[in-house]
């Protein structure tokens, strides 16, 4: 489903930007990588936590673990979903016990998706703490949760879509705003 | 997509999207049982019953941990302990089960076509866990998702399903399922057992084991149901295990890779071999972890739906 673009909000280099600035707060922020992880969240999650993964690599020449989580089965909306997500694996190959765990997505909502990812995370294991990225926090929260790295904060009204797309999974970077017709 | 229908009777007319959804969604459901914390909140507050007329350990166990793994509530009913022994219908036993906020009832049936009647009386969905000599669908598709692990595909695959046919609801649910993806499906077992026109099904009969196991890829094996062998159709079991017991000797006549399936619970010595049943082209535990993956997807498939909804972030 295509809808119309209102605006265009980051192309490539704007993402590109994004991930540097975002890379740098992470490892200021915990004095070093030692002790770091990177979740994402599929789909596009996991694509965003590669690039910070290969930006820190430039910037402190360490390779940080990189794990992918699928939250579908900690949803909380299963009976109002109209057709079920397709369920990916979650792969994780390394123990999160005592890792500061950085949980990765493109969009922040509503905070249910974060939501669930907390409770697949504590699931596999017990880790020190949780630091959540986003590349574009919209609002609109429905759970008290907040990030601490954000892209770009963009204030959307509820009948707006955020759309990212990656080079990876759609072929192109862009993050456009779109309008929903109901 | 959701499973596009109230119940799950059988594999006879589920297509192979269909087929195909519930065996990709079995995947990740194995990734949870094979974690430290096999639990997923997914169907938190949700009842699933398991109402058993006949005797059974794998299958039920298997829909009660599978339950269990996604935080449903599992309560099982066994005919024997039930007031099905003080004279309660089937019909009223479900409709008492279902006035209780039963969301999913398992139901086993020693008569084909219960669990149909059943479904049309209940608000629950109804998953039919073997019914008779009818169907026995999360059997036939466990079956169909360990194939596809060690083969990489069900397309083009020759299949022989060996033993008694004519009792067997297994066969018949694997029957469906196997031709539905594109394998080529053989049965075989002594002339009695073989139900009539059961080549109108698309399979090819055999009465040789030796032909039917001719270059197969998968060796399907029935238990011989003792139980219901009570009319003599065959003359006596050390005769039948003679002639149709899978053995290492008739095993060179398949593919080099062969599988061997077993549904359980397994007559050693009678429809297979000792050593047979513990090699390793033989995938009889798989098969049984792969039920509860199978049975999570199902619960999992048949818990969804309802109206429309936006996407979560």
């Amino acid at each position: 489903m295509s809808l119309p673009v209102k605006a265009h909000l980051m192309d490539s280099e704007g993402i590109r930007r994004a991930i540097t600035r975002i890379a740098h707060e992470i490892v200021e922020k915990n004095q070093g990588v030692e002790e770091l992880v990177f979740v994402g969240i599929r789909r596009r999650g996991v694509p965003l936590a590669q690039r910070l993964r290969e930006k820190i690599a430039d910037i402190e020449g360490l390779q940080i673990p990189l794990g992918a989580l699928d939250i579908t089965l900690y949803r909380d909306d299963l009976t109002t979903l109209h057709v079920q997500p397709l369920i990916h694996k979650t792969e994780v190959p390394f123990s999160i016990d005592g890792k500061i765990v950085v949980l990765v997505d493109d969009v922040l909502y509503t905070g249910r998706t974060v939501r669930a990812a907390l409770d697949a995370l504590m699931d596999i294991g017990r880790p020190q703490a949780i630091q959540l990225a986003v590349l574009i926090d919209r609002g609109h929260r429905e759970l008290p949760i907040r990030a601490d790295f954000v892209g770009k904060n963009v204030p959307t009204a509820k009948k707006e879509n955020i759309s990212v797309r990656l080079q990876e999974i759609d072929g192109d970077d862009v993050v456009s705003i779109q309008e929903i017709s109901f | 997509m959701s499973l596009q229908r109230k119940d799950l009777l059988g594999l006879r007319g589920m297509s192979a999207q269909e087929i195909t959804h519930i065996l990709d969604t079995a995947l990740p459901m194995r990734d949870v049982i094979q974690r430290d914390i096999k639990k997923v909140p997914t169907l938190r507050g949700k009842t699933v019953v398991c109402l058993f007329y006949e005797a059974s350990t794998r299958t039920r166990t298997s829909f009660e941990l599978a339950g269990k793994y996604m935080s449903a509530d599992t309560i099982n009913i066994s005919a024997s302990t039930s007031s099905v022994v003080k004279g309660e219908s089937l019909i009223d036993t479900g409709k008492t089960i279902d006035a209780m906020g039963a969301d999913i009832i398992v139901i086993r049936h020693g008569a084909s076509g219960a669990p149909a009647m059943l479904g049309k009386h209940v608000k629950a969905r109804i998953i039919n866990a073997g019914d008779g000599a009818h169907e026995h669908p999360t059997q036939g598709l466990l079956d169909m998702l360990t194939i596809r692990e060690r083969k990489g595909k069900l397309e083009g695959l020759t299949v022989t399903i060996l033993g008694d046919i004519l009792h067997s609801r297994v066969a018949r649910s694997n029957i469906w399922g196997l031709t539905t993806m594109g394998a080529k499906v053989r049965v075989c077992g002594p002339a009695t057992l073989l139900p009539p026109e059961i080549e109108s099904l698309g399979v090819k009969a055999y009465t040789s084991v030796e032909e039917a196991l001719e270059g197969a890829d998968v060796v399907n094996v029935l238990r011989m149901q003792l139980e219901r062998q009570q009319k003599g159709l065959f003359p006596t079991i050390r005769e039948y295990a003679r002639l149709y017991a899978l053995n290492q000797e008739r095993l060179k006549r398949c593919k080099s890779d062969v599988l061997v399936l077993h549904p359980g619970p397994m007559n050693r010595g009678i429809e297979i071999a000792n050593d047979v049943a513990d090699a390793d082209f033989a995938a009889i535990e798989e098969q049984v972890t792969n039920g509860v993956a199978v049975r999570m997807a199902i619960l999992y498939l048949m818990m969804g739906g309802g109206a429309a909804h936006g996407s979560v972030h």
